[in-house]
């Protein structure tokens, strides 16, 4: 099972101090924390993509090279990268790069942007949102595995003889996840490729995201990729962690009240026990964890929000030291040990070439395989 | 069969004489049913209690586990009977704010008997310029009939009752007419998968 973070990069005001953080603190303190994700022994780091205000990571491929610098072991990924807006033959030719820069350590995750206005800037129409999330991506998986391609479509240019350059790493092109707050469409789009789905999980109920991902095992069942506790399921989750569960409430309400995605709404209180959110001490997020596992089955990547709201820097570091030290390892032990054998690990570089030498069809989803 | 209606009311006040106006249209419809044969079920909604609720599910735009639930009886309903108080010349904002509330398509169909409450006379076409094209909107069966009752409407009950008895009738000629149509199941299996096929090809 693989464990991570994930960061929609948004500037936010700490409400305790009134201090703004300039773009430059926010992209830098990005990066630590990555790095600190890796040190403490992470396995996952995902960065968000927005064209909007307050949000700053508008250029994952870049970020996430410099990442690759900067570490050895981290698998770096995305939450999301925006199949709609973005042409799909550059994501095709950045992400290969990327590949090659990070050896590997790559995959990503598409989804379609929440905000409207987002996609005239890009020649786009909201509306025809789920579709160029479809196009789009079969497109892309054909740039990742066709070395020419012709293509005509509805939304983008035709391609004569085209070759999406550098080839995928190994010839292997990254794992994708789709990641879905609410369209069943895109639940069938990653079933129906035997792609893993990310449900955000995190702002609204749990029985909501169990619906999408019920959804999508069926539906990964049924188009042939192994069977329903097979499918490869990522959730998200939103933690703050002191060792004392009263610290944690105490220092994190100013945060929650005045945060942009609840804030002067609901109480905590409320909020904790409607969604998943998680304020306490690290045996309370253990706890709160493993029922993610009772609700959704045996899953393969736990991805925790972790810096947003206006939280300092210097506290998010502490969150990923308490997540490294005293939650990760244990609900690591825990899921594993209770994980079934025919149940797979999340595909990675190495197992997915290992899958494309053997002849088995379905190799890729048995082959046990962790960034090493 | 038992026949359920849900009375929606924004009345703030206690007693509320929007609630009052809400009991005795759903008592209207009930007992024409019953004349009927029918067997009738009356659940009633006090948005007052919900108000904190309804501001919440703004900023996190999902509902509470409270919320849900009486959105899920007003969907299920077989008649809804929905008043308000008026408030500068419309519907009030916490009625707004519960009907912004219904998800897409949870009134299709539905026979709806409109209802508003004010101090004069004067508001009483709040009923025909805001509330009938709000469910218009909503494709809500209305009532040709929907009833305003002024203060003055309380001191005088033999008008009110004449019209909140027309109303009930016509309220209950639509539930025993009316097949309800399916509710749209934005996961219904073969109907996503005809999607996404016709997206890839």
């Amino acid at each position: 099972m693989q464990f991570g973070i994930f960061t929609v990069g948004d500037v936010t005001t700490d409400p305790t101090t009134g201090r703004t953080p300039s773009e430059a603190e926010r992209i830098k303190a990005m990066v630590t924390i990555a790095q600190k994700a890796e040190e403490v022994g992470l396995d996952v780091f995902a960065t968000g993509e927005h064209h909007n205000r307050p949000f700053v990571p508008s250029s994952p491929t870049t970020m996430l090279g410099y990442i690759a610098a900067k570490t050895s072991r981290l698998l770096l990924s995305t939450s999301t990268t925006l199949i709609t807006t973005n042409d799909p033959v550059k994501i095709a030719e950045d992400y290969a790069m990327l590949q090659y820069l990070a050896d590997g350590r790559v995959d990503l995750m598409m989804g379609r942007g929440n905000t409207g206005p987002v996609y005239p800037w890009f020649g786009k129409d909201a509306r025809d949102g789920i579709a160029l999330a479809v196009e789009n991506y079969a497109l892309l998986r054909r740039l990742w595995t066709e070395d020419v391609v012709d293509w005509t479509g509805e939304f983008r240019t035709p391609l004569q003889g085209f070759t999406s350059t550098p080839r995928p790493l190994d010839g292997v092109p990254p794992f994708v996840w789709h990641g879905s707050i609410r369209s069943p469409e895109i639940a069938e789009q990653a079933a129906y490729y035997g792609d893993g789905f990310f449900a955000n999980h995190i702002f609204w109920p749990t029985h909501h995201f169990q619906r999408l991902v019920g959804f999508y095992r069926d539906r990964f069942a049924f188009h042939g990729h192994g069977t329903r506790d097979q499918a490869i399921v990522g959730l998200g989750g939103q933690a703050f962690i002191r060792p004392k569960s009263q610290d944690a409430v105490r220092e994190f309400r100013p945060y929650f009240d005045s945060a942009p995605v609840y804030g002067h709404g609901p109480a905590l209180e409320d909020f904790m026990r409607e969604t998943p959110l998680t304020v306490g001490s690290p045996q309370e997020v253990i706890e709160r964890t493993m029922t993610f596992r009772e609700h959704f089955g045996d899953y393969q990547r736990q991805l925790f929000l972790a810096d947003h709201a206006g939280l300092p820097l210097k506290t998010v570091l502490e969150q990923l030291d308490l997540l490294g030290e005293h939650v990760v390892p244990v609900l690591r032990r825990e899921m594993d040990a209770l994980r079934p054998a025919h149940v797979p690990d999340a595909p990675t570089h190495a197992s997915r070439v290992l899958a494309a030498q053997s002849p088995a069809p379905t190799a890729q989803l048995t082959t046990a395989g962790r960034a090493a | 069969m038992t026949r359920r209606i849900v009375v929606v009311s924004a009345g703030l006040g206690q007693p509320s004489s929007s609630r009052l106006l809400g009991d005795r249209l759903a008592a209207a419809a009930a007992r024409a049913l019953r004349a009927e044969g029918e067997q009738v079920e009356v659940d009633v909604v006090e948005l007052r209690e919900l108000a904190v609720d309804l501001a919440n599910q703004l900023v996190t735009g999902f509902p509470g586990a409270r919320l849900a639930a009486v959105l899920d009886r007003v969907a299920a309903a077989d008649a809804v009977v929905a008043v308000t108080p008026v408030f500068n010349a419309s519907y009030s904002g916490l009625f707004k704010m519960f009907v912004d509330a219904l998800s897409v398509g949870s009134l299709d169909g539905v026979p709806v008997l409109l209802g508003a409450t004010g101090g004069s006379a004067r508001h009483s076409l709040v009923l025909e310029h805001a509330l009938r094209p709000l469910f218009a909107y909503l494709r809500a069966t209305t009532t040709s009939t929907g009833v305003f009752a002024a203060t003055e409407d309380w001191g005088s009950p033999g008008e009110l009752d004449t019209r909140v008895d027309r109303a009930g009738r016509e309220l209950a000629v639509l539930v025993a007419g009316l097949a309800r149509p399916a509710a749209v199941d934005p996961y219904d299996v073969s109907a996503v998968s005809a999607r996404f096929s016709a997206l890839s090809a």
